[in-house]
């Protein structure tokens, strides 16, 4: 086991690395520099100003400085705010995007697993139906859509909630909803079909021939067996997610990440770029990391340790 | 295959040997001359299935599965029910078991009696209790019938703690004896291992622990030995008969091959299109089998002790449980299918007081016209 995370450690920093380099890459590659929008025709100091960020250097040292940035965690000040530096921007932003994140991660995990469990439980009933048609609603409308239907119809209309910002755990439940329903389809609907089938293995009836009750066949038998293609699907959605936060962040004006990573790309604010890509994706790369663990506790048929074939 | 013909031939060999009390209702017949203990078969009716009907509903219709199936089993014996794939050997297990799925199963006629109670009119809280704890079942493959995920001294103490509310202790303890009883060592440590850490012998081992551990009146086997090699099979099978010697236990042997039948089985059931056809003790139905269906099963096992040279197939397929014959499912197979066969269903015919047949061939005036 040592092993095995030592070498998804390393794994994972040369993920990172690629990932940082291609950035890089694309970033210097497409058009523009910080310095369009100032109209600044004095060439001197737009000299200056690209020697001060060392943007004058050539290319290869540049890069050597980026990884150096990203190796001290120090990635400078932003160019577009010169008294912000990217961290603070990170410490200022990150946390409320992770919270609003991780929160709908949670409700869509436990309501997409329990709203897939009662739909295979009642196959072909009511519930089933409902649950199926939430699903396919759920997956086909977009969150952005589907956000700004809510401020509308429940902070607008019906002044139930706060239409946006994210002051208080009852800001927080429109966002969450927003950004939660396609997650919760998703998972509802693979939760049912490997549930379903779950249900016909020889291990559940041997359960019933236990003479179990039905509560614990399905939450002591089914349930784990079936959670497997979820956990699966966990770490591409983490992803999805934490993307789609920006979005929503802008409809609900919540002040996250999305905005300075938006604002940074259209700036070309290369520290900005630079440390929250890097940032992100090493968050994301870790979670990743978290998923394949859990998946060793769900099914003690896989080893994490060994090589395949192995058994 | 030699394995079955083995058996074919020890039970042939055994049918000189003098010590066979003839006659003694339900008696076994020893298939292997050196038995320590001698099995106790009562007289007494444990289980009881008066014509059983059992349909599914499919997209096509509705399968009739079983078409009235009555059977005793008596305290301590282990009774065989054969049969080609489809014929209903499994539903009956299932339905004894409680474990029709309702719908799209239907159980339209009769009863299952078993200590005085219809099992197929008890609500599921009251069947649960049964389940597990008076009646257990193992079934074909012990590769699927395992959680994977669970532990085995879990699942082994599971049926235990849910029933009788032991402590972790007591139950571990009983845990580690049926692991004990069912020829697993080092069962300490083999409780804490998962399915597939265990060979398919292995597991079968445990799941017969696991059916076991609540100490059931009554064991349904659904073709234990199917999915497992033919060494295993046989060890398999020993194990069953040492734990009907020592529990005393009652066990419906559900198989589709005759040598499994022949090592372990006292009364053999032989069903056909959702029909017992015939049924009788293992004696009568190897050497006396009356229902051509019977004999040509049995033409289809091959022999060690005979000389012939191709196996003898029944030819044909049975017939669609969708709409089942009029008469005997058997006749548009049947060497000897006479008009009426194919109109009315022939009446049980008693031979001996355990062999009853169905077939119009024991009728006096099919008799007299076959002489």
């Amino acid at each position: 086991m040592p092993l095995y995370i030592l070498k998804r450690f390393i794994m994972m920093i040369v993920t990172v690395l690629i990932i940082a380099t291609l950035t890089f890459v694309l970033m210097r590659a497409i058009p523009g520099s910080p310095f369009d929008e100032e109209r600044t025709s004095n060439p001197t100091i737009q000299a200056n100003l690209e020697k001060f960020y060392k943007l004058d250097q050539p290319m290869p040292i540049q890069y050597l400085n980026y990884l150096k940035s990203i190796v001290t965690f120090d990635y400078g000040p932003s160019i577009k705010k010169p008294n912000e530096s990217v961290n603070t921007l990170l410490a200022r932003g990150f946390p409320i995007s992770f919270e609003l994140g991780m929160a709908t991660i949670i409700v869509a995990v436990i309501s997409g697993i329990i709203l897939g469990t009662f739909a295979a439980l009642r196959h072909n009933g009511i519930i089933d139906y409902g649950a199926m048609t939430f699903a396919v609603v759920g997956i086909s409308i977009p969150n952005f859509v589907l956000a700004t239907l809510l401020i509308q119809q429940v902070a607008v209309n019906w002044h139930l909630l706060p239409p946006a910002t994210w002051s208080s755990p009852k800001h927080m439940i429109l966002p969450i909803i927003a950004l939660a329903t396609g997650p919760t389809a998703i998972i509802a609907r693979l939760t049912r079909a490997s549930m379903l089938e779950v249900l016909t293995q020889d291990y559940i009836k041997m359960a019933r021939a236990k003479g179990l009750s039905p509560f614990r066949i399905v939450a002591r038998h089914a349930l784990r067996n079936a959670l497997m293609p979820v956990v699966t699907i966990m770490g591409t959605m983490l992803a999805g997610i934490l993307t789609g936060t920006f979005v929503i962040e802008k409809i609900f004006a919540i002040p996250g990440m999305g905005k300075y990573f938006v604002e940074s790309i259209n700036n070309r604010d290369y520290p900005v770029i630079m440390g929250s890509t890097v940032f992100y994706s090493a968050f994301l790369v870790f979670m990743l990391f978290l998923v394949d663990i859990v998946y060793g506790f769900l099914d003690p048929r896989i080893k994490l340790h060994k090589k395949e074939g192995e058994v | 295959m030699d394995v079955i013909g083995q058996q074919l031939a020890n039970a042939s060999r055994l049918e000189n040997a003098p010590a066979i009390k003839e006659h003694q209702p339900g008696s076994g017949i020893a298939t292997e001359e050196n038995r320590k203990q001698k099995k106790t078969i009562s007289q007494e009716i444990m289980l009881s299935v008066r014509d059983l009907e059992v349909s599914f509903k499919t997209f096509g219709g509705e399968v009739q599965a079983i078409r009235g199936v009555s059977f005793d089993l008596y305290k301590g014996e282990t009774l065989a029910v054969v049969g080609e794939s489809g014929c209903g050997k499994s539903v009956t297990a299932n339905t004894i078991m409680g474990l029709i799925p309702q719908p799209p199963g239907r159980i339209r006629n009769g009863e299952v009696l078993f200590k005085n109670r219809d099992l197929t009119k008890l609500n599921k809280k009251a069947l649960r209790e049964i389940q597990g704890v008076d009646i257990s079942m193992i079934f074909q493959d012990p590769m699927t019938a395992l959680n994977p995920t669970l532990k085995i001294g879990e699942q082994l103490m599971e049926g235990l703690r849910t029933h009788h509310k032991v402590s972790r202790a007591e139950a571990k303890r009983k845990a580690v004896e049926m692991l004990n009883l069912v020829g697993i060592s080092n069962p300490e440590e083999r409780l804490k291992q998962y399915p597939h850490q265990f060979s398919g012998g292995m597991r079968q081992r445990i799941v017969i622990a696991i059916a076991l551990i609540c100490e059931p009146e009554l064991l349904i086997a659904d073709e234990p030995t199917t999915a497992l090699d033919v060494t295993i099979q046989a060890q398999i099978l020993e194990l069953f008969d040492e734990i009907q010697r020592k529990t005393g236990v009652g066990i419906i042997l559900i198989t589709h091959d005759l040598g499994v039948v022949a090592k372990i089985a006292d009364r053999i059931a032989v069903m056909y299109a959702g029909k017992i056809i015939e049924i009788g003790n293992k004696r009568e139905i190897f050497y006396d089998p009356q229902h051509p269906y019977t004999q040509g099963l049995l033409n289809s096992v091959p022999r060690l002790d005979l000389q012939e040279e191709e196996l003898k197939p029944i030819e044909g397929t049975p017939p669609d449980l969708f709409a089942p014959p009029e008469g005997c499912p058997f006749a548009a197979r049947c060497p000897f299918a006479m008009e009426v066969c194919e109109r009315v269903y022939p009446a049980t015919t008693e031979l001996t007081t355990q062999h009853t047949v169905d077939c119009w061939l024991q009728d006096p005036r099919a008799k007299a016209v076959l002489s």
